[in-house]
């Protein structure tokens, strides 16, 4: 790794974070002046609400959460899925990561409910993370618990997988081509 | 101007009524556009005054499905908008016609995902396609042309088997020439 890509972990919230949860794991990593605080699943909803009403924090803004698949990342990663937070506060003018890293137990190539990918939801904490989460759920079958209304958002109801799932097709398995015919007769 | 120009002094001319119809449906095409991607960006250039698609009868631009005779697809279809796509096409009366516009709208294009409808002609039957990334609004014109060319020699009912029409399928030629494409420049003969 060349010297100017060394995560420096000086972010200040990384410090707050671990002087208020001494018994809490966490992780931490930059890259070009973006710090990411990783998070254990259990654990991210309670550091999530305490980052955006500890005084020193404020992280008002949920910029963006969304869903990563590491399957065959080419370098080892903590968990097959990750769902990133992307915190912004305006009063300190600060952007943080904040990264869950999830494993599936079950075997991920359809639709199972799988308790393993479950996380609790922050639509409590940010209203504008519904859509997204819904989102995160239509493309990589990662559940959020407390979830106002957790149905797919892009894709239709019976869709028989997630398609943001690495070990999906990109040509999907037929859903674009078996669908009602019209022709001349029937119009 | 126009058909008064050719009257006798006295008034009236005789013709086939298959003739007037078609000449009434030739000059009238109402489309209904279906721009679901940027195709529909140049179909609104080829709608506006540089283009103006109403000098072939194209006045107005039908949004209810129910008072057009053209659907222009324009643009990539996802599979979930297939449905809307063909209750579109059946609400419309016939006689109609279908315009499959662009690479996206015909093929699929660059989009060769899970959930992009390669070509949707699949699902419904395609009077015209027109070929490009996107068309030039004149090939967007010539493909009308077309069309209105076929409605001028249909017969009245339709002439192929069974007084049923079929997708006439035709394919429009580019028509604008490539002109030489950028090269890399070299210095000093590298
Ligand atoms: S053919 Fe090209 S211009 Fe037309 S919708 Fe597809 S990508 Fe857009």
């Amino acid at each position: 790794m060349p010297a100017d890509t060394k995560p420096t972990l000086d972010h200040p919230v990384f410090k707050i974070v671990k002087d208020q949860f001494p018994g809490k794991r966490f992780r931490g990593t930059e890259y070009r002046g973006q710090s990411t605080l990783i998070v254990d699943p259990a654990d991210a909803h309670e550091v999530l609400a305490f980052l955006r009403d500890d005084a020193s924090c404020r992280y008002n803004f949920l910029s963006d959460l969304f869903g990563i698949d590491y399957l065959n990342y080419p370098s080892r990663t903590i968990g097959r899925f990750a769902v990133v937070y992307n915190l912004v506060s305006h009063q300190r003018d600060d952007r943080l990561f904040v990264k869950v890293f999830l494993d599936p137990s079950l075997p991920t190539d359809g639709t199972a409910d799988d308790p393993a990918l479950y996380l609790d939801s922050v639509v409590d904490l940010w209203p504008g993370a519904e859509w997204p989460e819904r989102e995160v759920f239509d493309m990589f079958g990662i559940r959020f618990r407390n979830h106002p209304d957790l149905r797919r958002i892009l894709t239709w109801e019976s869709y028989p997988a997630h398609p943001l799932r690495k070990d999906y097709p990109l040509r999907g398995r037929g859903e674009r081509e078996q669908y009602r015919i019209v022709d001349r007769t029937s119009a | 101007m126009g058909i008064e120009a050719a009257l006798p002094v006295d008034g009236f001319l005789t013709t086939q009524l298959r003739r007037v119809i078609n000449w009434a449906r030739r000059s009238s095409l109402w489309p209904m556009p279906f721009a679901t991607a940027c195709c529909g960006i140049e179909l609104m250039a080829a709608a506006s005054s540089r283009y103006d698609l109403a000098r072939f009868g194209m006045e107005r631009m039908s949004f209810s499905p129910r008072q057009a005779d053209l659907l222009i697809v324009a643009g990539r279809i996802a599979i979930k908008t297939m449905p809307v796509l063909q209750r579109i096409y059946e609400q419309m009366t016939e006689p109609k016609w279908v315009i499959s516009m662009g690479a996206c709208a015909s093929t699929g294009g660059v989009f060769d995902t899970y959930a992009v409808v390669q070509g949707c002609d699949q699902y419904l039957p395609v009077d015209v396609y027109i070929p490009g990334c996107p068309p030039r609004p004149e090939q967007l014109l010539e493909g009308i042309m077309a069309i209105q060319r076929h409605i001028d020699q249909s017969g009245i009912p339709p002439t192929p088997p069974g007084g049923r029409r079929v997708p006439l399928g035709l394919v429009i030629e580019p028509t604008h020439r490539v002109r030489p494409q950028p090269v890399g420049i070299t210095v000093g003969g590298v």
